[in-house]
C-alpha cells in the first residue's frame, strides 16, 4: 500500500496530529503569458495586483450570492475539518475545507466587513500579502471542488464557490494555473483539450469501427459531423484515445448501434469537459458552452446526449440552459440534455438491449460515484437517481456488484484526487494523497467482498486511478468505464462468437 | 441616571440590531446567484426545499451528517436559548401570552440545558486539535459572551433575585416610551449589559449565519436546471450579447 499514513476520525476527543504546512509547496505550474492572454487575462502578475485583486473580489462579492453568505456565514463549528479527501490524505490543516475558505475569508474581513477593518485581530482578518497569494496558490489548487464538505456544513458554504472565485480573481491579477488555462486556449482554437483536429479525429474512429468489427463482425459506425442526425453525442476527448476511456466509447457506439438511432459526433464540439469551471470563469464556461449549441445547430440535431464526464455533466445538466440556453430548436420530448447513462438505462427497461451478463463474470464490480455527477447533477426524473441509475445499468449487465462502505459512496463519495484542474502530473503528490480515502474503501471491498475492478463514469477519474492506483498496489487496469460493461455484454444483433473469448481473462487484485 | 444610559442603549441596540440585520438580510436578496448549484441529491419542487431547510434549521440535519457530538452539542444549545428567549416574552407582553406561561417550566431548566452545551461547544475548541487550529479570539469570545449570558441569568433565577416585577415595568417603559426605573443589583445589569454587545455584534459578525442559512444556494434553490432556465439579471446582459452575436 501507499507508503503514508491517512487520518479518519469522526469522534469527540480524538486528536489528529495535524502536519502544519506540509503541502505549503505544492502548487501547480504557474500559466505562461500565451496561456493567460489567449483567455483575456493579463499575461503575468500585474505590479498593481493588491488593489486588483481587491477589485475583483469585490466584483465577484456583488455577482455571487454563493460567495457573499458563505463568506458571513461560517460559525467555525468544525463539521467540515474532516471531509476533505486532501486532508485526509495529508493532515495539512489548511486542507481543512474552513481554513482553505479562511485564506479567503480572512481578506474578505480586511477589506470588505466593518469588524476586520478596525479589529482585524479580534477576528482573524488580514492584509493581502505576498505570503497570502502564495497560499491561495498552492491550497487553492489542492481543492478539487468536489463539493464533499458542503454536504456536512450546517449552512451547505461549498468551498468549490470559494475556490473558484479565488482562482478567478488569480487569473485576473495573472496568476493563472497553466494546466487548465492552457487547456481552455486549445478548445477556443480547436475543440477539445487534447487539440486533436478533425482529420486526427476521423482517424482515430474509423480505427475503432474496425475493431468493433473484428471483435464482433458487426460494422457499428463512429460518425462525425453528420447532418441531420438525430443526436449529438458530445463526450469527453480522453474517450478518443485513453484507456479505459475509449472502451466506453465503443460501449456507446454498440449501443445507439442497437437502439437504431442516428447520431454523430461533431469535430467543432469534440469536447464534453469545460475547464472553465474549475478556473470559475463564467464568461469562459459560456465560450466553450456556446460551441456545443452551435455544433448541435449546425448539425441540425434533434437531442444532445453526454457521455461519461463528471464535471462536463456537472455544467451540461446543471449551467448549460443557464449559459448557452433556451434549447428550444431541440426535440422537447427529451430532457436537454441526457446523460448516455440515462439513455441506456431506458433501452434495458424497455428490453431492447439483448444483454448478456456473463460476458463480465470475470469481474467482481463496486462503483466510484464521481463527485460532480454525485453532488452536483441528477439522472432520471427523480433525486438521487445519479446514483441509481448507474448502479442499475451495472446490476443489469453484471452479476456481481458490490457497494463500497456507506460513507464513501453516493452523496458521501471520495473525490478520486484529481478533479477540479488538478488532473496533472506537477500536482501528483497531492493527487496521490488525495485518492488515499477512495484506496482505503476500495481495499476493503476488494479484501473482503473479491471486488476485481471499481467502474466510473467520469474521464478525469479514469484517468486519475490509471495513474495512481498502482502506487496503492492495484494494477491500471482495475478501473473500467461503465459503458466498457454494457459493452461486455451487450450481444449485437448479427454478432458472431462470444464476449468471453474477446476479453483475456483477468487475475484477481490481491492488492 | 442608570436607567436612562441602559434605556439609552436599549435603544441603539435594537436600532442597530434591526436595520444591521435588515441591510444584510436586504444584501443577500439583492445579490443574484447566477448558476444553479444545490448540493444534490436537491428537492426538485419549491414545497421540497422549504422542507429541506425546515430540517436544516429545525434538526440542523447537514451536521448529524458531520459529526454526532457536534450536533448534539449546537443542538443542544439552540433548542434550548429558542425556549430560553421564549420564557423571556414574558417581559415584553401584559397580560402575558396563554402559550408563553406554558414554556415557563420547560425554558426554567432550558437555561441549564443551554449552558452545558455551550460550555461542551467550547470545550471542543480546546480539547479537538482542529478545531482549536480553526478558532480565532472572536470565536472563543462570542462562546465567552453567550456563556456569560447564561450564567448571570441562571444565578439570578436560582441563587440571588432580581426584582422582576421593576424590571419588567421598566421593559413595557422602554417600548412604550414611559420609562420607569432599572433595579440596580449588579447580576442584572450584567445580563443585560452582555444583551446589549450580542445586539450590537450580531449584524457584524459570524452570527450572520442565522439569515444566512436562509439565502445559502447550495440549500435553497430547486434542482430544476434541465426543466426551467436559470438566468441571474447581470448574466441576462451577457446573453443579450450572446443572442445578437448569434444572429448576426
Amino acid at each position: 500500500m501507499a507508503d503514508f499514513e491517512t487520518i479518519k476520525i469522526n469522534t469527540l476527543f480524538e486528536i489528529p496530529a495535524l502536519n502544519r504546512d506540509v503541502m505549503k509547496d505544492s502548487s501547480p505550474f504557474v500559466a505562461a503569458p500565451a496561456h493567460q492572454e489567449a483567455l483575456g487575462f493579463p499575461g503575468e502578475l500585474v505590479d498593481d495586483w493588491q488593489a486588483r485583486a481587491i477589485e475583483k473580489f469585490g466584483e465577484l462579492l456583488e455577482k455571487s450570492r454563493a460567495l457573499r453568505v458563505y463568506m458571513d456565514g461560517c460559525v467555525k463549528c468544525g463539521a467540515c475539518t474532516d471531509k476533505c479527501h486532501y486532508f485526509l490524505g495529508t493532515g495539512d490543516p489548511k486542507n481543512m475545507p474552513v481554513a482553505r475558505q479562511d485564506l479567503l475569508r480572512k481578506i474578505y474581513r480586511r477589506y470588505f466587513t466593518f469588524a476586520g477593518k478596525y479589529f482585524p485581530k479580534l477576528v482573524g482578518a488580514e492584509d493581502l500579502t505576498k505570503e497570502v497569494l502564495d497560499d491561495w496558490y498552492s491550497y487553492f489548487h489542492q481543492c478539487s471542488q468536489c463539493r464533499r464538505c458542503s454536504v456536512y456544513c450546517p449552512y451547505g458554504i461549498d468551498t468549490a464557490e470559494i475556490s473558484m472565485a479565488a482562482r478567478e480573481i488569480m487569473d485576473h491579477i495573472g496568476k493563472g494555473q497553466k494546466y487548465c488555462n492552457e487547456i481552455l486556449g486549445k478548445v477556443h482554437k480547436i475543440g477539445n483539450n487534447l487539440g486533436l483536429p478533425e482529420p486526427a479525429l476521423i482517424d482515430t474512429l474509423e480505427g475503432l469501427e474496425e475493431d468493433i468489427e473484428e471483435e464482433t463482425g458487426v460494422v457499428v459506425k463512429l460518425p462525425v459531423n453528420v447532418k441531420g442526425a438525430d443526436i449529438l453525442l458530445v463526450t469527453p476527448s480522453a474517450d478518443f484515445f485513453a484507456e479505459p476511456h475509449v472502451d466506453g466509447l465503443i460501449g456507446y457506439a454498440k449501443v445507439f448501434h442497437q437502439a437504431g438511432v442516428s447520431w454523430t459526433l461533431s469535430s467543432y464540439a469534440s469536447e464534453a469537459a469545460n475547464f472553465a469551471m474549475f478556473i470559475g470563469s463564467y464568461e469562459q464556461m459560456q465560450e466553450v458552452a456556446e460551441r456545443i449549441r452551435k455544433a448541435a445547430q449546425d448539425l441540425g440535431v434533434k437531442r444532445i446526449i453526454f457521455g461519461e464526464c463528471g464535471h462536463a455533466w456537472r455544467v451540461a445538466y446543471s449551467f448549460m440552459n443557464t449559459l448557452v440556453g433556451p434549447f428550444d430548436f431541440l426535440d422537447p420530448d427529451y430532457p436537454v440534455p441526457q446523460h448516455i447513462c440515462e439513455f441506456t438505462w431506458d433501452l434495458i427497461q424497455k428490453g431492447e438491449l439483448n444483454l448478456d451478463k456473463s460476458a463480465n463474470d470475470h469481474m467482481t464490480l463496486t462503483f466510484h460515484d464521481s463527485c460532480n455527477v454525485a453532488r452536483g447533477s441528477r439522472m432520471g426524473d427523480t433525486p438521487g437517481g445519479q446514483f441509481e441509475i448507474p448502479r442499475a445499468i451495472i446490476r443489469a449487465v453484471c452479476n456481481n456488484f458490490v457497494d463500497m462502505a456507506a460513507d464513501t459512496i453516493r452523496e458521501g463519495t471520495f473525490c478520486c484526487g484529481g478533479g477540479g484542474g488538478l488532473l496533472t502530473d506537477d500536482l501528483l503528490e497531492i493527487r496521490t494523497k488525495g485518492a488515499s480515502p477512495r484506496m482505503e474503501a476500495l481495499k476493503e471491498v476488494v479484501e473482503e467482498h473479491g471486488v476485481t475492478h471499481m467502474a466510473a463514469i467520469c474521464a478525469i477519474c479514469k484517468s486519475q486511478f490509471s495513474k495512481v492506483m498502482p502506487k496503492y498496489g492495484f494494477g491500471m487496469d482495475r478501473i473500467v468505464s461503465l459503458h466498457q460493461l454494457v459493452s461486455n455484454a451487450i450481444i449485437l444483433d448479427g454478432q458472431t462468437g462470444t464476449e468471453a473469448e474477446t476479453d483475456e481473462t483477468e487475475d484477481v487484485a490481491t492488492a | 441616571m442608570l436607567s436612562t444610559i441602559f434605556a439609552v442603549l436599549f435603544y441603539l441596540a435594537t436600532a442597530v440590531f434591526v436595520v444591521g440585520l435588515a441591510y444584510r438580510i436586504r444584501l443577500y436578496a439583492r445579490t443574484p446567484a447566477p448558476l444553479k448549484i444545490p448540493t444534490t441529491p436537491a428537492p426538485i419542487t419549491r414545497q421540497g426545499v422549504v422542507a429541506r431547510l425546515f430540517r436544516e434549521v429545525a434538526f440542523f440535519e447537514s451536521l448529524y451528517k458531520a459529526n454526532k457530538w457536534t450536533w448534539l452539542f449546537g443542538w443542544v444549545f439552540h433548542a434550548a436559548m429558542l425556549l430560553v428567549v421564549l420564557r423571556h416574552l414574558r417581559y415584553f407582553t401584559e397580560p402575558v401570552w396563554f402559550w408563553v406561561n406554558w414554556v415557563q417550566p420547560f425554558g426554567k431548566y432550558a437555561g441549564f440545558a443551554m449552558l452545558a452545551g455551550l460550555l461542551a461547544l467550547w470545550g471542543r475548541r480546546f480539547l479537538v486539535e482542529r478545531v482549536r487550529y480553526i478558532s480565532g479570539p472572536s470565536d472563543h469570545l462570542m462562546l465567552v459572551l453567550l456563556i456569560g449570558i447564561a450564567v448571570s441569568g441562571l444565578l439570578m433565577k436560582y441563587v440571588a433575585h432580581t426584582d422582576i416585577v421593576a424590571l419588567k415595568a421598566f421593559v413595557l417603559g422602554l417600548m412604550y416610551f414611559n420609562w420607569q426605573p432599572l433595579p440596580s443589583d449588579p447580576l442584572l445589569l450584567l445580563h443585560l449589559s452582555l444583551v446589549l454587545v450580542l445586539m450590537f455584534v450580531f449584524p457584524y459578525s459570524k452570527l450572520l449565519h442565522a439569515p444566512g442559512v436562509f439565502f445559502s444556494p447550495s440549500r435553497n434553490q430547486v434542482d430544476n436546471p434541465r426543466e426551467k432556465r436559470h438566468l441571474a439579471p447581470w448574466a441576462a446582459a451577457l446573453d443579450a450579447n450572446r443572442q445578437k452575436a448569434g444572429s448576426e
